[in-house]
């Protein structure tokens, strides 16, 4: 996973990464949720030649492109997308990937070696990759993207979901649960999963982080959110060949999406300290 | 004479292990053909060292694991006919980690009374009262109810794991080491309260554990396992008093205890340590450790023979023993 | 403080840092351990007894550390001693073992050389006597075909095997104290009588003093001439290991030997409820003012709940020395 700006940072007391990390995490969902009442200017249709490329300043805090739409009001608007797809496709590997390792650490035999063995394929193809392909079938736009984000990083979650169900079907309360009577299917949903939901939480939240880059990437390839729609990843696309010349398109949607990666990585890091039983700073 | 509750004959569970790649198959017989009953209201104490098959029995009775040979039948049926809810209703277990055996995210409420939903018992009022009337058994408080695991001490989780056990009205409870885990002083309630139920509930109990004196205090019957295999099995006192079986003698002369000190006699004292389920040795499992050894028990596997009325041992000597 | 005096445990107390305060976890212990003597400390999980052990050892890890008293070792006060002169003691003079081989033994070392390093470290042997000295000590801890067992990796041997070779490490250099903290209670039964022999005949040859820790009051007056009791952090009574048994003191002791069902009680007296101890094991953050048994005690009165009971000798016997913490002993 890209999680290169943890790695270079000396790693912060639990606490600490988890307030930060919420902080950012909590600015960008305000920011998204609160779009229509803090944006300065529609971002789509509010395009005026004859502001075109006037550098940050009082009158445009971020600057405008070469169409003079405000440049911050579509960094506001941006933040709805990259969040959309961010949590959307992470719901998405969740379900897919929790239900394949639940099912196969619980029931074992030739499912979980079906699992196991389309879990490596996946891990085995890079996901950007396979993203792409999904991308070019199904064609740019926002469902697409879902989809394409949705369905190749389910690997993680389904490796965990599967390790922690091998570590905790011996315990004494899922074998009384089979003595009882419950059926599998409800011993995965009331006695596995809630006590396996703490990984899985830390591991969708930095696959968030991941699947906002992967955003960025495919829409500044082509292949994401399509022009004049605004997201992080489409504006530094658009911005690609006057990075010289009008630095500030690229610099903001480029800090927007810094800021949000590391707020969700150090939210799932923080989280990680809290929720994780082998971590050393949880009390017993 | 009462119609068993439970009725073994000639069970064996054997597993494959390894793989045909690395070391080859071999097969782990962990049950080796046992033949027990437990009537109805009684409690069968079961005496072994790990690795002689008592928690594979427990998990067969139960219905968890198939039977690689042989029948079990509860209540008159055989298991393999019963549906999984119906074995439920009739045995249920108490487990020896109290601490492991609790799912730490659910409340006591929740715990007692999903397997009363599961099982049909839909009305409110009925499920709380049938799961209050548990807890006061169990010697629990009401406002324990909406509490969950870590709140409670070892015995208190112990209590809920029997009232767990209980909750569907059960007549055969196994219990695996039911007090090992437990501090000391604490133990002394829970084997009350285990004898107490049994009474009021007409429970039978099969009682696995490791400490001879739970065993002799709680037990009517006795059955001793060594590596797979029923060795010795009686009436308490029989057992206690008079065993017949080298090993059985072996693991009382083992017990520490200081007012026994001049009983213990240094030959009936075992060797070494209990081989490999993987690789019992030929003919009686118990020959590299016995101090009675002698040729036979090297190439005849001796059978579960009667020594006295309800008192069976499968040792070659065991008429001049005791 | 006796001639023949091996280890004197002075007013010991063992803090743990908590969130906000400081607890004491043990207190007040004080004991002497004769050369050759065995000794056992008694007592639930939670009492201070192994931290006693790891005290003596001078192993306590944050948050635990050494809050008082003097540990003396053959009159030379040890609690304060440098880490490198407390790993020369350790090994050469103190030998240890745990209730999990497995986790004091080197997994990627075999069984041999882990015992032969005990040689060259602490007795400056060459390496190829060292492993001939190991081969020996195999065979004294009764490891059948020690020759081929000295090049076994731990894993490969069962846990009784695995607590043999812990016993020769412990014994190689003959060190004058034992301290066995639980030896037997991973081990089945029948491995756990022979391994309690086999350690008390070895101690008994090489005038080897024990200090035995355990949960089982049983097995401790079976291998020990003096036993004391821990509760909560204290010692509440010391006896000679017979009268424990016969004639315990304190009402927690009492209640410990009457609370569990023994082997033969049934025939003589049929099946009579077990007597037991009512209430739970305090926590450390809640140690109750006073006497720590109060909330349990049978015969808890108004001055168990406010004062801490002082130490009463008891008529010693056989010259042990006994003492009872209890307001209302007897």
């Amino acid at each position: 996973m890209t999680l290169i700006p943890i790695k270079l940072m000396p790693r912060l007391r639990g606490g600490t990464s988890l307030w930060i990390g919420g902080g950012l995490v909590g600015l960008a969902v305000f920011v998204a949720i609160a779009a229509p009442l803090i944006a300065r200017t529609d971002p789509v249709m509010d395009a005026n030649l004859m502001n075109a490329e006037i550098p940050p300043g009082w009158e445009f805090p971020f600057g405008t492109d070469a169409q003079g739409r405000d440049i911050y009001s579509r960094i506001v608007y941006g933040a709805r997308i990259s969040l959309t797809v961010g949590v959307g496709s992470q719901i998405l590997n969740s379900l897919i990937g929790v239900s394949l390792g639940l099912t196969a650490g619980y029931w074992g035999g030739w499912w979980d070696d079906f699992v196991t063995a389309l879990t490596n394929l996946m891990l085995a193809i890079p996901s950007l990759i396979f993203a792409l392909a999904i991308m070019a079938i199904l064609g740019p736009g926002l469902s697409s993207l879902l989809m394409a984000l949705g369905l190749t990083a389910w690997s993680y979650s389904c490796r965990i979901a599967r390790a922690q169900v091998l570590s905790l079907k011996s315990q004494g309360y899922i074998q009384a649960a089979r003595i009882l009577g419950y059926g599998d299917l409800r011993i995965m949903f009331t006695q596995v999963l809630p006590n396996i939901l703490g990984p899985l939480i830390v591991i969708a939240t930095l696959g968030m982080g991941t699947a906002i880059l992967s955003e960025a990437a495919l829409s500044f390839l082509g292949l994401g959110i399509r022009p004049p729609f605004p997201s992080w990843g489409s504006m530094l696309s658009e911005a690609r060949d006057q990075i010289n010349t009008v630095p500030w398109l690229s610099i903001f949607p480029g800090v927007a999406i810094f800021l949000t990666v590391l707020g969700l990585n150090l939210l799932g890091d923080g989280l990680r300290d809290i929720l994780d039983p082998q971590s050393t700073t949880r009390r017993s | 004479m009462a119609e068993p509750l439970l009725a073994l004959d000639d069970l064996a569970v054997h597993f494959k292990v390894g793989s045909a790649l690395a070391g080859g198959v071999h097969t782990l017989k962990a049950v080796d053909g046992v033949t027990l009953d437990v009537k109805p209201g009684e409690c069968l104490g079961l005496v072994g060292e790990s690795g002689c098959g008592k928690s594979t029995l427990a998990l067969a009775i139960m219905g968890l694991i198939p039977p690689t040979r042989g029948h079990i039948a509860l209540d008159g049926r055989d298991l393999a006919q019963r549906g999984r809810l119906e074995t439920a209703r009739t045995v249920q277990m108490i487990f020896q980690d109290p601490y492991a055996s609790l799912n730490p995210r659910q409340t006591v409420r929740r715990t007692l009374a999903d397997p009363l939903r599961i099982h049909g018992v839909t009305d409110r009022a009925e499920v709380e009262a049938r799961v209050v009337d548990i807890m006061a058994k169990v010697g629990l408080r009401p406002e324990h109810a909406d509490r969950y695991p870590h709140e409670f001490s070892g015995g208190q989780r112990q209590r809920i794991g029997i009232a767990r056990a209980l909750i569907l009205k059960p007549k055969l409870v196994i219990c695996d080491e039911p007090v090992s885990a437990l501090d000391v002083s604490i133990r002394a309630q829970i084997i009350n309260l285990l004898l107490e139920l049994k009474d009021e509930l007409g429970l039978a109990y099969i009682m696995i554990s490791h400490d001879l004196g739970v065993v002799e205090h709680v037990s009517d019957r006795v059955a001793v396992m060594y590596l797979g295999r029923i060795v010795e099995q009686g009436g308490w006192q029989e057992i206690f008093e008079n065993p017949r079986h080298p090993y059985t003698r072996a693991l009382i002369a083992a017990i520490p205890d200081p007012f026994h000190r001049a009983a213990v006699s240094a030959r009936a004292k075992a060797r070494g340590e209990v081989p490999s389920a993987l690789d019992p040795p030929p003919g009686c499992h118990f020959h590299p450790r016995c101090p009675l050894k002698a040729d036979i028990c090297v190439s005849q596997d001796p059978p579960l023979e009667p020594v006295a009325a309800g008192h069976r041992a499968a040792c070659h000597f065991r008429d001049r023993i005791g | 403080m006796t001639a023949d005096s091996l280890l004197r445990v002075e007013d010991l107390r063992i803090a743990l840092a908590g969130d906000r305060t400081i607890y004491n976890a043990v207190e007040e212990v004080s004991f002497e351990i004769r050369r050759g003597e065995a000794f056992g400390l008694v007592g639930e999980s939670g009492c201070g007894k192994s931290i006693t052990a790891l005290a003596v050892m001078g192993l306590l890890k944050r948050p635990l550390s050494l809050g008082g008293g003097k540990i003396l070792l053959d009159g030379e006060e040890i609690q304060n001693a440098s880490a490198a002169r407390m790993r020369m003691l350790r090994g050469s003079r103190i030998g240890m073992i745990f209730q999990e081989p497995m986790t004091a033994l080197n997994p990627l070392s075999p069984v041999g050389r882990q015992i032969a390093e005990m040689f060259v470290l602490h007795q400056n042997a060459g390496w190829s006597e060292a492993m001939d000295r190991a081969e020996e000590a195999l065979r004294q801890v009764r490891v059948p075909s020690p020759g081929r067992r000295v090049k076994d990796y731990p894993h490969q041997l069962s846990g009784g095997m695995r607590q043999r070779v812990m016993i020769a490490i412990a014994l190689a250099c003959s060190p004058e104290l034992l301290i066995a903290d639980e030896p037997t209670t991973a081990l089945d039964v029948t491995v756990q009588a022979e391994i309690i022999d086999l350690m008390a005949e070895l101690c008994a040859a090489k005038g080897t003093a024990i200090l035995m820790i355990s949960h089982d009051l049983g097995l401790v007056a079976n291998m020990c001439k003096r036993v004391a009791v821990m509760y909560a952090g204290r010692i509440v009574e010391a006896q000679p290991a017979e009268a424990i048994f016969a004639k315990p003191q304190h009402p927690y002791t009492q209640g410990l030997v009457d609370s569990l069902p023994r082997l033969g009680e049934r025939s003589r007296r049929g099946q009579q409820r077990l007597r037991e101890i009512a209430g739970v094991v305090p926590s450390i953050q809640a140690y109750p003012a006073g006497c720590r048994f109060n909330p349990r005690c049978p015969r808890a009165s108004d001055v168990c709940l406010t004062t801490a009971p002082a130490i009463t000798p008891l008529p010693a016997a056989n010259s042990i020395e006994a003492l009872v913490r209890c307001h209302h002993h007897g």
